[in-house]
């Protein structure tokens, strides 16, 4: 049972705090994330992807010692911009990370860069903040949010659906990822339908496809909703015979998991996954799977490339002292990150490839995601020339 | 005309569901005066014992008597150590340290089980979808939980108005202070209701595992709506919470379902889906508000 590891685990953080503290010049790095409620599975595998990548260097980032301070957010914006003042005013911290919702980022993130600190962003990429709002202290190392959902639309689109039913949840977010796949997909839309946030049955919009009779069916459903809703779908009969084409948050290892067989023969999209075959990527998973009994997400991924970008811009400027000599260091986005090939666009986020997965199940009969093929190549995002910098 | 069935079939089983948890809510709320919010976190508990139980054996069914003692155990527990020492305080103390209660069961199963969601098995009987009538194809799963909730409705009547222990719950209900003065040991009563209460609210839990998803918070995003079943159908009343508990499902789901269809008629169908969702969304607050407005205490009030 996992109990003994918990036991484990705080026995351990036990011995650790006794320990002497790390030395005074070490750098501190603030984490703003979310750890609790029904999303906290997301902000603990970016703190431990992050966690990762420091305990792999021995404790330091590009050879400089580095201290995580780590608080919960709550998924309320508020707390996040009190967590922020607190790490800038109370702590002197220069360089922050960590946000996942990006309700959280767009209200926290402004109060960062406006203080002189720098922000990297571990996953939320909003589009409040990649355009007319970007800012040169602002860096995005996951995507920008439209680019998720405009990979499913791109894959739709080489599959050869010319007509989709899209659903998503009554919210920015969800509005965003149904615009985003219109954008790529260029099909009919013959089904648009918007669902509660937080709704928990979706047996009236499994009827609504049914009727419709769509060739795809696109659906952005983060979370324990998107759990519920690919269940439904197979227990309504209609997995195996509507095809589905899903955005990257939809299908991350946790949500597989979760789901069981009812996720097999779903093509997914993602700019990350388990089996990418570079160097990094082989020493990150060997070392999650070493450390943590847990499926990697990709959140833990973005977790583990915010840390080897900032080991990349330590070993450059040795600390965090001169900010300009850091921000250059950063654009520069001279690390091997765990997806290929990075590198930052005009708006400081990311310009990279988006690929098509299968879901199928493997030899456990759980379902695992493999990479088909190459989707987007150096793809950037939408707002990209409306940043002015 | 097929479609419109499944609709009805997905409300009525939506219905069960919100039934059999405000069941227990309004039961404990008529009787005892106690405002719980920690009731979802029963019905979190229910589930996550129950799908515990059921992967570590293999065996869907055993993960049934799991999921009802663990969360009528918890019941107990929470009854006997916390809750009886609301029943004096003003509901602002109730809401208080119910809503402690909830963070603490959400860590507790962070701690224990993990911020993932858990994988539930499907029992292999009930796999797939079958023809109830020609066209019409439901998950048989599903056809389970109505059946379940009928038969719980069922018992329900059976116990609450025709055993001893029924009349005093009725008793109660109605008059609290009175059932006390007859000599009656208010206690027990007190802590069998809360343990029946969070028993049926372990069974809800367990039971929608293989539809939704088993993870922390799953109690809180439900529990708004069983409010609303237990303030339409009456507060203390099974037999409102049974009648508002369907007719929300019901109201709901057809929202859902046919609302954006029927605004499309006369409008632009993105103006039809936007304003479609949100009055869907708002449905069953509307209905709340209708009811009181025409019905203070609810469609069955008990008491005075």
């Amino acid at each position: 049972m996992k109990l003994t590891s918990v036991l484990k685990a705080s026995v351990l953080a036990a011995f650790a705090s006794a320990a002497p503290v790390l030395a005074e010049d070490a750098v501190k790095i603030g984490v703003i994330t979310t750890l609790s409620g029904p999303a906290g599975y997301l902000g603990q595998d970016v703190r431990d992807g992050l966690q990762l990548a420091i305990d792999m260097e021995g404790g330091t980032l590009g050879g400089v010692p580095v201290e995580l301070v780590v608080e919960d957010d709550g998924r309320k914006p508020g707390n996040g911009r009190q967590i922020a003042e607190k790490y800038m005013g109370d702590e002197g911290i220069k360089l922050l990370t960590g946000i996942i919702f990006s309700n959280v980022a767009g209200a926290t993130v402004p109060d960062i860069v406006d203080n002189g600190a720098i922000y990297i962003s571990p996953n939320a990429g909003p589009s409040t903040l990649a355009g007319k709002g970007c800012h040169e202290n602002y860096f995005v190392v996951s995507w920008q949010n439209d680019a998720l959902h405009e990979a499913a639309g791109a894959a739709a689109k080489k599959l050869g659906y010319t007509n989709a039913f899209a659903l998503a949840p009554n919210y920015q977010a969800g509005k965003d990822a149904i615009e985003g796949f219109k954008r790529t997909f260029q099909g009919e839309i013959v089904g648009e339908v918007y669902t509660q946030l937080g709704q928990t049955d979706y047996s009236a919009e499994m009827a609504q496809i049914r009727a419709a009779d769509p060739q795809v069916v696109f659906q952005f459903h983060p979370g324990g909703m998107g759990i519920a809703f690919l269940r439904q779908y197979q227990q309504a009969g209609l997995l195996g015979n509507i095809p589905m084409v899903l955005s990257e948050p939809s299908t991350d290892a946790v949500v597989l998991n979760a789901v069981g067989e009812a996720a097999v023969g779903i093509v997914a999209t993602a700019h990350w996954n388990r089996d990418f075959d570079n160097e990094s990527n082989k020493a990150f998973v060997a070392a999650w799977d070493e450390k943590y009994d847990r499926p990697i997400t990709y959140y833990g991924s973005q977790g583990y490339d915010t840390g080897l970008l900032i080991a990349s811009a330590l070993r450059q400027t040795g600390g965090v002292d001169d900010i300009d000599a850091l921000r250059e260091a950063i654009r520069k986005a001279d690390f091997d990150s765990v997806r290929g090939d990075f590198a930052f666009g005009q708006n400081q986020h990311p310009v990279h490839n988006w690929y098509q997965l299968d879901i199928v199940a493997g030899d456990d009969g759980k379902p695992v995601a493999v990479t088909k093929e190459l989707l987007l190549e150096n793809y950037g995002d939408a707002y990209a020339d409306q940043c002015e910098m | 005309m097929i479609l419109f069935l499944e609709q009805l079939l997905n409300g009525l089983q939506y219905g069960v569901m919100l039934f059999l948890l405000a069941a227990g809510l309004t039961l404990i709320f008529g009787i005892m005066g106690v405002i719980n919010l920690a009731h979802g976190s029963l019905y979190m508990i229910g589930a996550f014992a129950g799908t515990w139980i059921a992967t570590q054996t293999g065996s869907f069914w055993l993960g049934i008597p799991a999921g009802l003692l663990a969360a009528a155990l918890i019941g107990f527990v929470i009854e006997a150590t916390v809750i009886r020492k609301l029943y004096a305080r003003d509901h602002l103390d109730q809401v208080l340290a119910t809503f402690a209660l909830i963070l603490i069961f959400n860590q507790a199963i962070v701690l224990i089980f993990g911020r993932q969601p858990i994988f539930t098995p499907l029992p292999e009987a009930l796999y797939g979808s079958v023809e109830i009538i020609p066209g019409l194809f439901y998950p048989p799963y599903r056809l389970m939980i109505i059946a379940v909730g009928l038969l719980v409705a069922l018992g329900l009547y059976f116990l609450i108005n025709r055993t001893r222990i029924g009349m005093l719950v009725r008793a109660g209900s109605t008059n609290r202070d009175m059932v006390r003065a007859l000599g009656v040991d208010v206690r027990l009563l007190y802590t069998v209701v809360f343990g029946l209460g969070a028993l049926l609210a372990g069974l809800a839990g367990y039971m929608t595992g293989p539809i939704l998803a088993v993870q922390v918070g799953m109690g809180e995003e439900i529990l708004l709506a069983t409010f609303v079943v237990v303030v339409i159908g009456g507060v203390g009343s099974i037999k409102g919470a049974f009648v508002a508990g369907i007719g929300l499902g019901v109201v709901d789901t057809m929202l859902r379902a046919f609302l954006p269809t029927i605004l499309r008629g006369f409008m632009q169908p993105s103006d039809a889906d936007a304003i479609g969702a949100s009055i869907s969304s708002m449905g069953i607050f509307l209905l709340m508000a209708i009811v009181l407005l025409i019905r203070p205490k609810g469609l069955f009030a008990v008491g005075g």
